[in-house]
């Protein structure tokens, strides 16, 4: 296990840098001079010139690859252009937002789905099974920053119940477990938690679908075991699968995140990408990029070894 | 055709089997989930293409006077938007950019892809990994943040987009022809080209693209829904095509500061990418049932 813990860290290396790699091209991408991205658009020539060589763009590709490298891994992401602080603080502020509502979204989310997808499974062909389908197809394919608006017109416009934008009362960005704030959270967790729903169901049911077929469950049927018992030992040969796929919905939920925290002006990386790209500020939208990216690739590594984990089948040594 | 004619040489079953793909529509066509599905999405379409002469306004032409009317406003079906455009006219034209947004995309990464991914399971190899490894890297990222990063870096526009998500799709399509490609080269078949003196090229052509193309391709048609939420989703926080063009996405994002107004008109261009993307999904999920590919 310690040694496959290795192996499998030391094989994210090379995708940790390959990301990095990408996300430092993005600057190259934008049109135009890259210090262009960087240096305010009123700046005089010569301080252009200093910006230049301070962030080493005056040096050939690799060598300003590895300046930028060096300077991330220290935790320097650059200043952003439109406010002039650095990158690195306004992102870890933002981050801890866009973890909590993709958490809270990931629990119903994930609940939800791999109930409905348990049921489908254990019922094929029944209503049950229609029913839980549809909800899927139509979770997989709805814009769901479409059903966010619509859930803010009936909740918010129409009802008066829960607030339509922000994370607390009076705009307040300080999160606290109390109704006042967790009330702003039920509408964004909710559209968020509609992503993985269809995923997570549709891997429950073929993966409870597959199991129920398989001989060692007509042997635990046939000497007599009760129903919930034989449900025990479905739920145990299906979880390594549907974590997995959890695990990856995880990722892509704080990739999702970003065009729900638009709608609900939710203050978290979703919301300074959409303002970085609204002021084509290039280094904010780097440093955003770069840890929420590197956190999926740490996120696959710790799927890895869950999965392991759970399931003795998988013998990695 | 004259042995056809020979009365003793034809026998009263049919005893060859069906071609592939007459099994293929036939089992399309006892399937009326996908039927209906393709007659919406042929509906939409062909409203897109024929948008000037359908829609029953300019979709450009505002009114300060009549903003944001209801649906059912007389001489405005559909009720009107924020500049007092009619509805109805702008859904009609917004097809136009949304499905060339969206399919645009997926019908490049399927050239790119697919080539990427025969040559990467046919050649082996280096080029494998090289290819391989750079699709890995690809994966890294969350689809809807890889595409957010290249058209934020990229700026808005309608090619950029387009440029932006056919970058999204290259991976999922390169592991997919790769995939399948590696299947079939070991297969008898090829190795009895190969040993009757077949070229690479000659093999990939006859033998490979074949067995190769119909996963693929169905595949595909599963990304189309995927990226025609994602290329309104673009749109949406203005890394699309910019105002007044009318796309569903953009549309979505204008109307939205006035959900306090009129709100069921506001979310109507949202309604046709819920249902253009839930008619592309189904109708992949049927392609693949009849087309018999697990993919």
């Amino acid at each position: 296990m310690i040694s496959y813990l290795i192996r499998r860290l030391l094989y994210s290396v090379p995708i940790a840098l390959g990301v990095s790699l990408m996300i430092f091209m993005l600057v190259h991408l934008a049109p135009g001079d890259p210090i262009s991205a960087i240096a305010p658009a009123d700046a005089p020539p010569d301080v252009v010139e200093r910006l230049r060589v301070d962030y080493g763009y005056d040096k050939p590709l690799p060598i300003q690859f590895g300046l930028w490298l060096g300077r991330a891994v220290t935790g320097d992401l650059g200043n952003s252009v439109a406010s002039g602080q650095p990158v690195a603080a306004e992102v870890m502020s933002a981050v801890g937002n866009t973890i909590l509502l993709s958490l809270c979204a990931a629990v119903f989310g994930f609940t939800l789905g791999a109930v409905l997808g348990f049921v489908a499974g254990y019922k094929q062909g029944r209503a049950m099974d229609k029913i839980a389908t549809a909800i899927a197809v139509a979770g997989i394919s709805v814009p769901h920053y479409w059903l966010g608006m619509v859930l803010v017109i009936v909740f918010s416009v129409q009802l008066n119940a829960l607030p339509a934008v922000g994370m607390g009362p009076g705009g307040s960005n300080d999160w606290a477990w109390d109704w006042l704030h967790m009330r702003h959270l039920i509408l964004p967790a909710i559209t968020l938690a509609v992503i993985p729903i269809g995923i997570v169901m549709r891997t429950t049911r073929s993966a409870v679908a597959e199991i129920l077929n398989q001989e060692f469950v007509q042997a635990l049927r046939a000497k007599g075991l009760s129903e919930r018992h034989v449900l025990g030992h479905v739920i145990r040969n299906v979880a390594p699968t549907v974590l997995a796929v959890m695990g990856l919905q995880l990722g892509y939920l704080l990739g999702g995140s970003i065009l729900i925290e638009t709608v609900f002006s939710w203050p978290g990386t979703g919301f300074l990408l959409n303002t970085a790209i609204f002021r084509r500020d290039i280094p904010m939208l780097q440093g955003t990029i770069l840890v929420l990216a590197l956190f999926f690739v740490f996120l696959n590594v710790v799927v890895d070894l869950i999965q392991t984990a759970v399931d003795p089948r998988i013998k990695r040594a | 055709m004259a042995e056809t004619t020979l009365p003793g040489l034809v026998p009263d079953v049919p005893i060859a089997s069906r071609g592939y793909w007459s099994s293929v529509f036939r089992r399309l066509s006892g399937d009326w989930t996908t039927i209906l599905c393709l007659v919406v999405l042929l509906i939409i379409i062909l409203s897109a293409v024929f948008a000037p002469w359908i829609a029953p306004a300019d979709p450009y032409k505002t009114s300060v006077i009549r903003r944001l009317k209801d649906i059912g406003t007389p001489g405005f079906p559909l009720g009107t938007d924020e500049l007092g455009r009619d509805m109805l006219s702008r859904l009609i034209h917004g097809g136009r950019l949304s499905l060339v947004m969206g399919i645009t995309p997926v019908i490049n990464a399927l050239i790119i892809g697919s080539f990427l991914g025969i040559v990467a399971g046919f050649v082996g190899g280096k080029i494998n990994m090289v290819i391989m490894r750079t699709v890995d890297v690809f994966y890294a990222f969350p689809s809807v943040l890889l595409a957010i990063a290249i058209s934020g870096a990229l700026g808005a526009g309608l090619v950029n987009s387009i440029v932006s998500l056919t970058i999204v799709f290259i991976p999922p399509i390169t592991r997919v022809a790769e995939s399948v490609t590696t299947s079939v080269r070991n297969l008898d078949f090829v190795e009895a080209a190969r040993a009757s003196g077949a070229g690479g090229f000659t093999i990939i052509r006859v033998h490979v693209l074949g067995n190769v193309l119909g996963p693929v391709f169905v595949f595909a048609t599963g990304l189309i829904s995927v990226s025609i939420i994602l290329a309104s989703g673009l749109s949406f926080l203005g890394l699309g095509v910019r105002p007044p063009e009318p796309e569903w996405g953009l549309m979505l994002n204008t109307l939205r500061q006035s959900i306090y107004v009129n709100p069921w008109v506001c979310a109507l261009p949202g309604v046709m990418i819920f249902i253009t993307s839930i008619c592309f999904n189904l109708m992949s999920d049927g392609l693949r049932s009849a087309m018999d590919v697990r993919a």
